[in-house]
């Protein structure tokens, strides 16, 4: 896979880079988990080696922290905020809407790789509360009725990368 | 340098972002440019203007005409009318919510969202570009540094912080200037400077607006700290959610950089300070001043016992002081007009200003500054001008996670830390969350200790366990299968976390609980004694119900996923309670009114 050797020589750069930075393992793991999606198993051994630390120091803060995912996720990641302005506002009713629209759980994923669906705490966009992100798109002002023609539009576009 | 006749203002900020505004400020250009206004007319992208419910935001200068939620296809018309030929467009300026009155020549400064602020740490947002060094230096930027290395010795500067009466922002109000103290006293060859920008407060978001808006007062008072406790190196911690804020604060450390404000020998002192972004990762225990540190070293982010205190031993292991965002913006305005002007501002034990977030069932949903001593009621119905739709106010919630719920009978005290923290609540970092009738109190207890629960770091027990069972037992009391003794084993659990958690999380983690209990208590004895949500909130506990307002129009049946609403055409529907899933739906659609929740 060409694929995955260029994303392993692109982590590689990165440890280098990184490499004599003092607590080197954050910006490393997250640089990680911009290259690959998500930070496997694999990912965690070269970044142990890279930087000379442990593989279970690695997976001690892999996990510790909710930015860093161990599976990959959808190519779209909804994230529903359940801070407090927005969960005063009803984002419950936005999140259950999305499960049951997408027939997922939350923190799951689609069958088809399509979707992840996600509660999130405060993305900070409280006066457009209730608001959910779609990769990197922030949906504010929302009503349970608004989520299906939202979901239809990331559906229906087959091929192209957001 | 060029001059301009007028300047649009468009809020770049993270909530007019998101609606939109970076579309906006391409259209203004391209219109401008259209209409041959370009040598005339100049568009800055500014930080957040406070005011989010009207997002997005544009101001013109030099009239300070205030038009909110612009759309795309309203830009033309304010070109083209506004600019080109100087006519207001009426249908666009702001209406003010509680007064219903949109008035064209009002000046920004008198609408009543604005009318009662102060605005210190949030001087420069929403007036200058945060992207433009130049921008923040026509403001007296650096200045303060400048007059700090130059005319004052390092016991001068930590005097004036002192004497200022500068508290920390970030929720405990520590007293700054003992922070840099302490830290001044410490001999070491290295020392750092650390700033917390890892906003975890859900519905807090003033640290996010101050670094989108204006980083270079950050910037500066970080300096200013270097100097003073004698540190040749800052880190800033700041969460990776905020896209906007990292890139304002690459952009500004860079343009500091090359002028000679940051780096080596700054105004040829012979004083060197560096500056370092560090991200966060999505821990909320990672805003406890040890488990941040810990992050910022690479490793996770689980708080240790203090002593030895930062001040003595902090980031890889050298002295370490560390304030919040909002604390630091303040530094350079009183390092330049002196302490005894900032402590004629607010209580005798609260000086200056504090900023809130505005959110939840409030109208006017944004950022605020107001004195320290103004009361809630001025904050919440003045500025944040009540409840939309009528509603009922019940109670707001201030210091987030840490804090508590006030109800209705203290609106009117005055707000500063110690009178929060004697009311049940806490100052935090100064989120306020406003709740109406509609909302239940325990529920928003659950959500609290729901979140809690999530972000424990898991180190020690009481918390770890703890809320666990607190929060088991605030969700059988939600879902209607409260016992009598409930509310007994949660006072005992609450005051348990409290004397033997093992850092500020954990031993604030019930307030929340504590404080709904002392002032909500029917509440939880309804939903335990009667099987009842009084606000009519929680699912289990609730019935919707067709009166005989319904006039059999059929769109409730049509619309209920579960085929549970029957009747004739023209007559009164009912709904079946076994089948009823309790989403809603009937009640959104009917056009009558005939729907209530029971």
């Amino acid at each position: 896979m060409d694929d995955e050797r260029t994303k392993f020589a692109e982590l590689e750069k990165l440890i280098a880079e990184h490499k004599d930075q003092k607590g080197a393992l954050m910006p490393v793991l997250q640089g990680a988990q911009g290259i690959f999606g998500c930070v496997s198993e694999d990912v965690q051994k070269a970044i142990a080696e890279g930087l000379g630390v442990t593989l279970a120091e690695v997976y001690g803060v892999a996990t510790f922290y909710a930015q860093f995912s161990l599976h990959p996720k959808g190519k779209y990641l909804i994230s529903v905020c359940l801070g407090t302005a927005c969960y005063v506002k009803g984002s419950q009713s936005i999140l259950d809407k999305l499960s049951q629209v997408l027939d997922i759980p939350v923190g799951g994923t689609t069958p088809d790789g399509k979707f992840t669906l996600e509660a999130t705490r405060c993305l900070g966009a409280c006066g457009l509360a209730p608001v959910m992100m779609i990769n990197g798109q922030v949906y504010g002002r929302l009503t349970p009725d608004a989520i299906p023609a939202i979901i239809d539009k990331y559906k229906n576009d087959d091929g192209e990368v957001a | 340098m060029d001059i301009y006749r007028a300047h649009v203002l468009v809020c770049g900020g993270t909530g007019c972002s998101s609606s939109g505004s970076a579309t906006l400020i391409e259209l203004f250009e391209q219109k401008i440019e259209e209409y041959g206004l370009a040598k005339e007319v100049k568009v800055i992208r500014t930080g957040c203007f406070g005011l989010c419910e009207a997002g997005p935001v544009v101001i013109i200068y030099p009239d300070g005409t205030f038009y909110s939620r612009v759309k795309p296809e309203n830009v033309e018309e304010i070109v083209s009318e506004h600019l080109l030929k100087g006519r207001k467009v009426e249908h666009l300026v702001y209406t003010d919510h509680a007064t219903k009155e949109q008035n064209a020549e009002k000046a920004l400064e008198d609408i009543n969202f604005y009318k009662h602020q102060k605005r210190i740490a949030l001087r420069n947002c929403g007036v200058i570009d945060p992207e433009n060094i130049d921008e923040y230096l026509a403001m007296d930027g650096y200045r303060a540094l400048e007059k700090a290395l130059t005319t004052m010795t390092r016991e001068q500067v930590i005097d004036e912080v002192l004497k200022s009466g500068l508290r920390g922002r970030g929720g405990a109000g520590f007293p700054t200037g003992m922070k840099w103290k302490f830290a001044y006293n410490s001999v070491n060859d290295q020392k750092y400077v650390a700033c917390n920008a890892d906003e975890g407060d859900p519905g807090a978001f003033m640290d996010r607006s101050i670094l989108e808006g204006d980083p270079h007062s950050v910037i500066e008072a970080m300096a200013i700290a270097g100097y003073a406790i004698g540190a040749s190196e800052g880190y800033i911690y700041v969460r990776a959610e905020y896209p906007i804020a990292v890139k304002r604060l690459q952009v500004a450390i860079k343009q500091a950089e090359e002028y000679g404000l940051l780096g080596d020998n700054i105004f040829e002192t012979g004083f060197n300070f560096h500056l370092f972004i560090r991200l966060g990762a999505g821990a909320f225990v990672c805003g406890e001043e040890t488990a941040l540190m810990h992050s910022i070293e690479g490793k996770r982010g689980e708080p240790t016992t203090r002593p030895p205190f930062p001040a003595v031993k902090g980031l890889f292991e050298k002295p370490t002081m560390l304030n919040n965002v909002e604390t630091y913006a303040n530094v350079a305005q009183i390092i330049l007009h002196g302490a005894d002007w900032y402590n004629a501002i607010g209580t005798e034990k609260s000086k200056g200003t504090k900023v809130f977030a505005l959110g939840g069932k409030i109208n006017n949903t944004g950022l605020v500054e107001v004195p320290m001593g103004t009361t809630l009621r001025t904050v919440i119905f003045d500025v944040g001008g009540g409840c939309p739709n009528g509603k009922k106010f019940k109670a707001v919630q201030t210091g987030g996670p840490s804090g508590g719920c006030l109800p209705e009978a203290l609106l009117d005290t005055p707000v500063d830390y110690e009178n929060l923290i004697a009311a049940g609540s806490m100052m935090g970092s100064g989120g306020m969350i406003v709740m109406d009738e509609d909302n239940c109190m325990v529920d928003i207890a659950r959500f609290y200790m729901d979140f809690i629960v999530d972000e424990s770091c898991g180190k020690c027990t009481p918390c770890r366990v703890g809320t666990k069972r607190m929060l088991e037992i605030l969700t059988r009391i939600v879902e209607g299968k409260g016992e009598e003794g409930d509310i007994e084993k949660l006072e005992e659990l609450a005051q348990t976390i409290k004397n033997t958690a093992l850092c500020g999380l954990g031993q604030t983690a019930a307030n929340p609980v504590l404080s709904t209990l002392r002032f909500f208590r029917d509440e939880y004895e309804a939903h335990i004694k009667e099987k009842r949500c009084p606000a009519h909130h929680c699912k289990n506990l609730l019935q919707y119900v067709i009166t005989d307002k319904c006039k059999g129009c059929t769109a409730c049946a049509r619309v209920c996923p579960a085929g549970a609403i029957t009747g004739e055409i023209k007559q009164q529907h009912s709904i079946d309670p076994k089948k009823c899933l309790k989403c809603g739906a009937c009640m959104e659609k009917c056009r009558f009114g005939a729907i209530i929740k029971k």
